[in-house]
């Protein structure tokens, strides 16, 4: 068994050297990243979201849908880590003993 | 005259700092269009001072908000940034679409104040889930009163 992991760990690693070469060099302007939506992006983000920064541009404005998601997960982080020590938020009375 | 930060370093220490941080929060909330910052970096420099001044002051009564006032207001800022999304859906956009929110502004800088409304709202929910948490865990529990000190 555990030369049997140890094969598929080689095969697996193998498979990553070699999709590791057929991926674009960092910074390669013809790479698919850069041609897809960047363009875009960079020419119109400030015309079209009056954002003149295209950090922010991408953030809040093209993808609003990720920040809300963000900070939902942020928001349930608190919730679940005041639920989880057992504050009683305006309850008195017994916390609670699972 | 006791000083009201338990000693006198800390207390001018304290006095000195917060309003700077303070207004450093709010600068890097509004100006995060401009500029590297936004809701999640203000909202922690904002909750840094509470914070701050609670690990300063050793009293009972917490600065500014309590622990319910921490949570409404992560509730507050989420539910911002969830009602400008649903009010794009009332005047025909799509969700969080700002170019179709009525401001008397031209048309850049609608989609400008709807974005900086979400920043608002992001940095409102960090700065309550963080002074949520810091409560939740610096907090003494009533159980471990009545049963005393475990040797």
């Amino acid at each position: 068994m555990k030369r049997l992991s140890w094969f598929t760990m080689l095969i697996a690693a193998a498979i990553l050297v070699i999709a590791g070469h057929e991926l674009p060099r960092v910074g390669d302007p013809k790479a698919p990243a850069a041609i897809h939506v960047s363009p875009r992006y960079i020419e119109r983000g400030h015309h079209e979201t009056g954002a003149p920064n295209f950090v922010t541009a991408v953030l809040a404005d093209y993808r609003s849908y990720d920040t809300l998601g963000e900070t939902t997960v942020i928001f349930t982080a608190g919730l679940a880590c005041a639920l989880i020590l057992g504050i009683g938020l305006g309850r008195s009375g017994d916390g609670g003993d699972a | 005259m006791r000083p009201l930060f338990g000693s006198v370093v800390l207390d001018v220490a304290c006095r000195l700092l917060v309003p700077f941080i303070l207004l450093f929060a709010i600068y890097v909330i509004v100006h995060g269009h401009d500029s590297p910052g936004g809701g999640f970096q203000g909202g922690t420099i904002l909750a840094a001072t509470f914070i701050l001044i609670r690990m300063i002051r050793q009293d009972d009564q917490p600065w500014g908000l309590d622990r319910t006032g921490a949570l409404v207001l992560a509730c507050c800022g989420l539910l911002l940034y969830s009602g400008i999304g649903l009010l794009s859906f009332l005047f025909a956009g799509n969700y969080l679409d700002y170019g179709v929110l009525p401001l008397p502004l031209e048309a850049g800088k609608v989609r400008f104040m709807g974005s900086f409304g979400i920043e608002v709202g992001v940095g409102m929910g960090v700065t309550g889930v963080l002074i949520l948490i810091f409560d939740v865990l610096t907090e003494e529990s009533p159980q471990d009163d009545q049963s005393g000190e475990p040797t």
